[in-house]
């Protein structure tokens, strides 16, 4: 089996700030982090090798730094990472994005089953999976949470706002993973080292075959943010600060009732 | 591309044992708005092995014009045969946007959609807005964890789609407007091309607790609750109400609650008729999920607490004695 992983580098949210003057987010000292569900879908690919046998490659579209991202993954069981990396890529959608990434799947040649993760931390579209799987005309399944090989075909278990799923999709595949039956490894000290020595192959715009320049970028792009904003709270109502806590409570309970809320 | 020949607002109606889901009417109440401030017409379109229930279910949901295709072979959902079906219409009818509900199966064919149609997507909206000057609708979604909220817009290609997330728009009532038009298309999607095939389903498991998508009143608990034991009064206070326990992402990760009764960003969107947060501090992660409810009250004993500004009654004080005492005057007055 060839493997795929299409991961990104994001900036870890949980660690965003807002500016409280400017009201605009403060990047800076936040971390650069491997997107979770991007482990996820890289220990679904490393569990899939280790079953059924082949080899992961990961890919990554970013800038140079990213491959920090990349090295991390091979610490945890990829065998080989490419970083596409120009800045022709700058400001790509989703289409883009995706077009770019499966320009350089089909260079790299013949995956079986491409794993990505269901969606990012920081732009949170999940489209790029799906969009892959168009531009390559590959088989998709999204929000998987189990996935086996079963005579020549997977057997996919996705979960669902209201329950779960099994399908059987054949190949070549994407699929789109969600946490729950994969958490990601932690590296060794061994394979830290080795994956530090590790040599990343690195392309540009130009190194991809047949790469439409056109359909890449801002000029690829079919959407556009033509904004950004913190999200305001409203004004506050009422506020009910009584001489304890008890006395609080009978107060609200008064006027919820006088109000005809309950 | 000549924007002008892309007409119509169309709505893909995501059926569940053929009816209608939750979030595909409330889609149809905000897509009607936009029809109207466009000038066009509002299209529900229906992909289906038994429409007929459906059919009448969205004939009273104040559109203009129902597409219906109908086949065996969309019996069960799948990436392939539902995104050839609806290629077919889109390039037969040219609307100027789709709208679909940010379900799983709404996220896993929106994206295969737009880049088969070469257009844009967006995902995971929660506001939409036409703009008369330039005729694009202007679609907000919530990025980074629900700290920052971006405008998109897909201004060179049509048709516009995007996936809305459910409990955002409520559904409009029930309108049933004279000479609907309801056009059955055939189109058969040859069997060999599905490549998934559906094997088996299981429902979660049912409780009889309400949903809290579908709760009029949520009681919501979050880091302020330290153990299990503690819930117990807030689910007093839910039972007295006829509402849900709702719940942080906090508790979902302590195991207490599952995800499904988890508000916020990465959990559900609400809009119940009262909203009662209990010890919730009010970080983006949360409140992005619950602003829109009609009544909101936050009790919290730390005065500087985020979630006061969006409260209707901001209660300052331990909840530990808030709500007892809220409960016990409750009853008084209701006479219970």
């Amino acid at each position: 089996m060839k493997i795929l992983v299409c991961v990104k580098q994001v900036p870890d949210t949980e660690e965003i700030k807002v500016d409280p003057v400017t009201g605009s987010l403060i990047r800076e000292g936040v971390p650069a982090i491997l997107n979770p569900l991007d482990a996820c879908a890289l220990e679904a690919a490393v569990q899939f090798k280790e079953t059924y046998g082949g080899n992961v490659t990961v890919i990554s579209m970013g800038p140079p730094q990213a491959e920090q991202a990349l090295r991390q993954c091979i610490s945890v069981g990829a065998d080989d990472a490419v970083l596409i990396t120009d800045r022709a890529f700058k400001d790509a959608d989703t289409l883009a994005t995706s077009y770019a990434l499966s320009m350089t799947a089909k260079q790299l040649a013949g995956f079986d089953v491409i794993f990505c993760g269901k969606h990012t931390l920081d732009g949170e579209t999940g489209q790029v999976g799906p969009q892959i799987a168009e531009h390559l005309n590959y088989n998709q399944v999204t929000s998987a949470m189990d996935v086996k090989l079963d005579s020549g075909s997977l057997l996919v278990l996705r979960e669902l706002e209201e329950g779960r799923q099994t399908v059987a999709a054949s190949l070549p595949c994407v699929i789109t993973v969600t946490k729950t039956n994969y958490t990601p490894r932690y590296p060794s000290m061994k394979s830290k080292m080795a994956a530090n020595r590790k040599e990343i192959k690195i392309l540009s715009a130009s190194q991809i075959e047949g790469l439409d320049m056109d359909r890449i970028g801002m000029s690829g792009s079919r959407t556009k943010v033509t904004k950004s904003f913190v999200p305001q709270a409203g004004q506050a109502g009422m506020i009910i600060c009584e001489e304890t806590a008890e006395q609080s409570g009978r107060k609200l309970a008064k006027l919820l009732v006088d109000a005809k809320i309950i | 591309m000549d924007k002008s020949l892309y007409k119509n607002i169309w709505v893909y109606v995501e059926l569940t044992e053929g009816k209608a889901a939750k979030v595909s009417l409330e889609l149809l109440g905000e897509a009607r708005k936009i029809a109207d401030a466009s000038g066009e017409k509002l299209v529900a379109v229906i992909i289906s092995d038994a429409a007929e229930k459906a059919i009448d279910e969205i004939s009273n949901a104040d559109v203009d014009e129902i597409i219906v295709v109908q086949g065996q072979e969309y019996k069960h959902y799948s990436t392939d045969a539902y995104t050839f079906a609806l290629t077919q219409l889109c390039k037969k009818y040219n609307p100027s946007a789709l709208f679909m509900g940010a379900t799983d199966n709404g996220k896993d064919m929106a994206p295969r959609l737009s880049a088969r149609l070469d257009t844009g997507s967006i995902a995971d909206t929660t506001e939409l807005y036409y703009n008369p000057e330039t005729k694009d609708i202007e679609w907000t979604k919530p990025a980074f964890g629900g700290n920052l909220m971006a405008t998109i817009v897909c201004e060179k290609s049509r048709p516009q789609i995007g996936t809305i997330r459910q409990g955002v728009f409520k559904a409009a009532l029930p309108v049933k407007r004279d000479n609907i038009n309801i056009i059955r298309e055939k189109i058969s999607t040859p069997l060999e091309t599905i490549r998934t095939i559906f094997k088996n389903y299981t429902a979660n498991e049912s409780t009889d607790d309400i949903k809290i998508e579908d709760a009029e009143v949520i009681v919501a608990i979050g880091r302020g609750v330290k153990n299990q034991e503690q819930i117990a009064v807030f689910k007093e206070l839910a039972d007295l109400l006829g509402g849900a326990i709702a719940v942080t992402r906090p508790i979902v990760d302590c195991g207490w609650y599952s995800v499904k009764c988890q508000v916020g960003q990465s959990g559900k969107i609400v809009s119940p008729k009262l909203y009662i947060a209990c010890g919730i501090s009010g970080a983006v992660q949360h409140t992005a999920g619950m602003t829109s409810s009609d009544v909101i009250i936050a009790i919290n004993s730390d005065k500087s607490a985020p979630i006061f500004g969006f409260a209707d009654y901001a209660v300052v004080g331990d909840m530990f004695e808030v709500v007892p005492a809220l409960i016990d005057e409750i009853k008084a007055l209701k006479g219970i």
